[in-house]
């Protein structure tokens, strides 16, 4: 699975492509965890873009809450943003939203975790 | 020949029945929908609720523990569990057949915890004498835990004053069986003390009984056991008691499944029909129903092969094969 990344001030912003399944959740959990270490209070923020990604099973789901508990434990977070209508079906019927903290769009997600990011993002998409 | 699955019980845990609340809440909606339609008379009332009101307000999904009851139609009564449900399959029983006539039970065991054999004590066939009740399970403590809850200080009449005939074979997982004119198979699950799940054939029809089982979708070797012994089933009555957030966060472990396994490995396995069992106690109708129209939906949106048809269990719901 390809995850592509891209860095807001002290914010990276993840964002995998494609299906989420059975068989590319090793992809997924391969390709995120080098960046889980430095997700704590003092270090990055991490933002998971699911705007490319057209479907998530339940293994998949759980490579995202084990994540989430690893950088939780290190005093970091994990947001989702993005969702497509489907992704956002399955977060509502596996109660996923009630685990992660889940925005619209990317700029909303990084208004809620850092300002910096924020800044940044702006000046990107506005150049 | 038709079979036919009989569900006595399908609640998790601890049995619950509805409060006034609920009662009066049913009826103010049903009072409300039924406004301006012309129900005058029972008949039109009664079709009315059949076909027109939603199931969570028309009905209850019930609240005994598991007991569900397999019918080949040959007058053998083959049961899966021991839960608050038997209770109402004895009384079945005797409605249907009178009191004298003599009758061969089977029981499957899933495992031993309470709300799996506490309706033993009140299974009224139990103090019939020239009733046969053989009880099956993989748990070398089986006898010992149905006795156990009828010793003193914890229920007035000992087992040994049961005046049927109770037999209890143990079963080996894995090896297969012709019990009552069903093949069946048992395999180890994940559940805390272990239980097991059970696959019966008959027929050329297939039925697993899955309960209490917390499926890993993570193991390789958890998905291609399980995915076998759901292999082109029929049915498939599954533990969906947690949703998948808490089943693999704050009740990881608790030996329980979900919704969205159920139907992931539903489909991995080719199954035909999915049954959604052994429901959290915590849940009313209307959180039943919609957890039941949310699966229908994920199904629809995780399905690459056949159509994977999924139902609630309620206490009373018949499904032919």
């Amino acid at each position: 699975m390809h995850v592509s990344q891209e860095r807001y001030g002290d914010t990276l912003v993840l964002t995998p492509v494609g299906r989420i399944d059975n068989s590319s959740t090793d992809g997924l959990r391969s390709n995120i965890q080098p960046y889980l270490a430095n997700c704590r209070e003092d270090g990055d923020r991490l933002v998971l873009d699911f705007s490319k990604v057209d479907y998530i099973s339940s293994v998949g789901l759980r490579v995202l809450m084990l994540a989430s508990k690893q950088v939780r434990e290190q005093g970091g977070s994990i947001v989702i943003a993005a969702r497509q209508p489907v992704v956002h079906e399955i977060f509502d019927i596996s109660r996923f939203d009630h685990l992660f903290q889940c925005f619209d769009t990317v700029r909303q997600a990084l208004a809620k975790v850092s300002a910096k990011a924020l800044a940044a993002y702006d000046s990107t998409h506005s150049a | 020949m038709a079979l036919w699955v009989t569900f006595w019980g399908t609640r998790g845990s601890i049995p619950v029945s509805l409060d006034c609340a609920s009662v009066r809440d049913k009826l103010a909606k049903a009072i409300v929908a039924a406004s301006g339609k012309g129900l005058d008379t029972q008949e039109k009332a009664r079709a009315w609720v059949d076909t027109e009101l939603d199931f969570a307000v028309s009905h209850t999904f019930g609240g005994n523990s598991a007991c569900v009851q397999l019918d080949a139609g040959d007058g053998q009564y083959v049961l899966c569990d021991l839960g608050s449900g038997v209770r109402a399959f004895g009384n079945h029983v005797f409605r249907r057949d009178g009191p004298s006539k003599k009758n061969v039970f089977h029981v499957f065991q899933s495992h031993l915890h309470w709300d799996h054999i506490m309706g033993f004590p009140f299974f009224g066939p139990a103090y019939v004498a020239g009733n046969k009740i053989r009880i099956y399970g993989c748990h070398p403590n089986l006898e010992q835990a149905l006795r156990r809850q009828q010793d003193p200080p914890s229920f007035p009449v000992p087992f040994e004053s049961l005046a049927a005939s109770i037999e209890f074979v143990t079963l080996q997982p894995g090896r297969s069986y012709d019990v009552a004119g069903w093949s069946v198979t048992a395999r180890l699950q994940n559940h805390s003390g272990d239980s097991y799940g059970y696959r019966f054939v008959r027929d050329d029809r297939i039925i697993v009984y899955s309960t209490d089982s917390e499926h890993r979708l993570d193991v390789p070797d958890e998905v291609e056991g399980a995915a076998a012994f759901f292999a082109d089933a029929d049915l498939v009555i599954f533990d969906a008691m947690y949703s998948l957030a808490d089943a693999v966060s704050v009740k990881e472990d608790w030996g329980h499944s979900s919704n969205v396994v159920a139907v992931e490995l539903c489909q991995l396995a080719s199954a035909k029909h999915l049954v959604l069992f052994h429901h959290e106690p915590a849940n009313d109708d209307e959180n039943i129903a919609r957890i039941w129209q949310e699966t229908l939906r994920y199904e629809e949106i995780s399905r690459t092969g056949q159509l994977l048809r999924v139902s609630a269990a309620y206490d009373g719901m018949e499904i032919e094969l």
